[in-house]
């Protein structure tokens, strides 16, 4: 105790002090210089993301009664949303839908992103560029471009018709499932091209020529060198695409027809035609829990397949 | 079956990159069981050319025969050579057992075979009990180990090694310069060996080529080469070398009378084709071979005088630089006395005389300009 008071009695005047403390504190912890550089981001998130989250869960505790809202606290919706054969039905159509689009869209990307890191050696901005050219057009747009080409009387049916190939349009094409996947994969290709090729033209090319002279083909060193060291890549591909179509309604309901349906579309109809906010909101939450689940046990088994690889 | 003495052969190779010629019509025959090396500054072309041995390129002209067999049709993989990178290439993704055991796969050998060559191997580059430790673990003497280790590995008939000790500090690399030799002697594996330090090349070959702009200057051993450069570039590149411009006065049976500007008049055997009568040349002695003293003994043939500019002492041995009438740059003496007869130190500017046994000068051609 005198020890202390000795201290503060012989430290300096106590106006001054504070905000020289403070700028001891702000060069000697790193961790408050960090905080400080994040707060625009941290202030943006809490307002546009946290609090609606927050307001999100509370009413899905809430019963929708007519025009007015129940606050008093229940499950019911949660209830519903397990217990309801539709949601489950939609929530797993959501799921496969959007794991089909993830692993077409990193099929279709590894070779074109290898094409670029490997064999492209001059201009690889450009070729990059045209890559994510879709992306320079609006969302919308491209989703009713692939309406006109997959459509009824769309380019590929005609087309096939005109060559002879087929009586009668093929209906599968638009407003079913196939539909929402080709979309989305075109949309979000993208996203898969570039992760994948920023790992792969990380690769040293002397572990390709080492692997050579050890005696491994062609083959032999994709297998061994250049799938395994891009696999970060790859598995940021997959989760930077599964996350957002997994969710997205938009596709679904201009491509995707009664059976490209997806959870989202329900969501969306919650919180719109059906005026059911709560049990959207429920909806959204539970979604977001498996989406989450699904995202996380995917990256443990890719860890652990890694490290099996690696 | 080619012989011994031509195990690996390497006919009229060139190499085209573009419009740059990376190697320009080089031959030489390399025996079983040598230790090669490639000496040259950056750029030189060696490192293309072992490049070319391991099949990363091919050869726009010539042709590599390894154990009497053309090697312009087989990829890097089927190829009985294998590589120490300069970079090392360690596969990151591996640990150090699988790392080393990575060739062993298109082998097909049984998994106990596997491992108890690999603990042979871990063994041989004394990095047992490493087996489990990444790359990023281990230091650049460790990782330049695995390297080695992979590729010895296999058993190659011919190990290519590009610069593999660039990266360590003096003292690691002056150690693995005395493994590799004794390795390379216990295995009696033909070595093929690039190096831009020509300490580093004379220390471990059994013969050097000598490079320069794509062309092999000279081939020799590391004693020809020191002694008996061919020309000045090899003798300024091996070791330090005076230089003196020179003049044929006349050759008479096989000894040309020179006058050189800075040694006074020399006689030097030659059977070189230039030296003819008035053709002009270089003579060059090494700073070891010339002797200083204050006074011109009585028996001494060949001295010229000169005025000392510079002197250094290591201990063990001095170094001088003396200036001499006709010559702009001042000659280079190395001594292994400390001082001289005297006892005492030589000062600065004060007259000395320097002089060389027979048989110390060599007549060069003149460099082109």
């Amino acid at each position: 105790m005198s020890i202390e008071a000795t201290a503060s009695g012989e430290g300096m005047p106590e106006r001054k002090s504070w905000r020289r403390r403070f700028r001891a504190l702000f060069l000697r912890s790193e961790a408050l210089r960090g905080y400080t550089l994040l707060s625009p981001t941290m202030l943006v998130m809490a307002f546009a993301m946290c609090l609606p989250f927050i307001v999100m869960v509370l009413m899905s505790f809430w019963t929708q009664k007519g025009f007015d809202i129940d606050t008093s606290f229940t499950l019911n919706n949660y209830q519903e949303a397990i217990d309801g054969p539709i949601y489950e039905a939609l929530l797993f159509r959501s799921l496969m839908i959007s794991g089909t689009c993830t692993l077409a869209t990193v099929l279709i990307s590894y070779p074109m992103a290898y094409y670029v890191a490997f064999h492209v050696h001059k201009r690889k901005l450009l070729w990059i560029i045209l890559m994510t050219l879709p992306f320079w057009t609006s969302y919308l747009l491209r989703v009713f471009s692939w309406k006109i080409i997959l459509g009824y009387n769309g380019a590929i049916n005609s087309g096939l018709k005109a060559l002879g190939l087929i009586d009668q349009p093929l209906e599968f094409l638009l407003y079913s499932p196939t539909a929402v996947i080709i979309t989305l994969a075109h949309a979000w290709a993208a996203f898969a091209i570039l992760p994948i090729y920023v790992s792969l033209e990380k690769i040293d090319r002397s572990l390709l020529e080492a692997a050579a002279d050890l005696g491994e083909g062609p083959v032999g060193r994709f297998l061994r060198i250049t799938l395994p060291l891009s696999l970060p890549g790859v598995i940021a591909a997959t989760i930077m695409i599964f996350i957002p179509t997994v969710g997205d309604y938009v596709t679904p309901a201009l491509v995707g027809g009664p059976n490209g349906l997806m959870l989202a579309n329900i969501i969306e109809a919650q919180f719109g035609r059906i005026n059911n906010w709560p049990m959207g909101a429920a909806l959204a939450i539970t979604m977001l829990f498996v989406v989450a689940a699904v995202t996380l046990i995917y990256i443990w088994i890719t860890r652990k397949l890694t490290a099996r690889i690696a | 079956m080619s012989g011994d003495e031509s195990y690996i052969q390497i006919s009229d190779v060139s190499k085209h990159f573009g419009p740059v010629v990376a190697v320009d019509n080089i031959s030489v025959s390399i025996a079983r069981g040598e230790f090669f090396s490639l000496l040259g500054s950056s750029g030189c072309g060696k490192t293309t050319l072992l490049r070319m041995l391991a099949g990363f390129e091919s050869p726009t002209t010539g042709e590599i025969y390894i154990d009497g067999l053309p090697m312009s049709e087989k990829a890097p993989h089927h190829r009985p050579t294998n590589m120490v990178f300069q970079s090392y290439a360690i596969f990151p993704h591996l640990d150090v057992r699988q790392n080393i055991a990575f060739g062993l796969r298109t082998e097909k050998v049984s998994k106990e075979e596997a491992n108890s060559r690999v603990d042979e191997t871990l063994e041989l580059v004394k990095l047992t009990g490493f087996g489990d430790r990444r790359s990023n673990e281990l230091s650049g003497g460790q990782r330049q180990r695995i390297a080695l280790a992979r590729a010895l590995i296999k058993h190659p008939k011919v190990l290519l090694l590009d610069e593999p000790l660039g990266a360590l500090d003096k003292k690691l690399r002056e150690e693995m310069q005395i493994e590799l030799r004794s390795l390379q002697q216990s295995l009696g594996i033909t070595f093929i060996f690039v190096t831009h330090d020509q300490e580093e090349a004379i220390t471990l070959s059994d013969r050097i080529a000598v490079m320069s702009e794509g062309k092999a200057l000279q081939i020799g051993s590391p004693k020809d080469l020191y002694n008996t450069p061919v020309s000045v570039e090899v003798a300024d590149f091996i070791g330090q070398m005076n230089f003196v411009d020179a003049e044929v006065l006349d050759v008479k049976s096989g000894v040309a009378v020179i006058d050189t500007s800075g040694l006074g008049k020399v006689k030097i055997p030659t059977s070189a084709d230039f030296a003819q009568k008035g053709a002009r040349g270089v003579v060059a002695i090494r700073p070891e071979k010339l002797k200083i003293s204050e006074k011109k003994s009585g028996a001494l043939k060949n001295a010229v005088e000169g005025t000392l500019k510079s002197a250094s002492y290591y201990g063990n041995r001095s170094h001088y630089h003396v200036t001499v009438e006709g010559s702009d740059q001042p000659m280079a003496v190395a001594s292994q006395e400390v001082d001289i007869a005297s006892g005492n130190t030589l000062d600065s500017d004060t007259p000395v005389w320097l002089s060389w046994e027979d048989g110390a000068l060599i007549l060069l051609p003149q460099p082109p300009a």
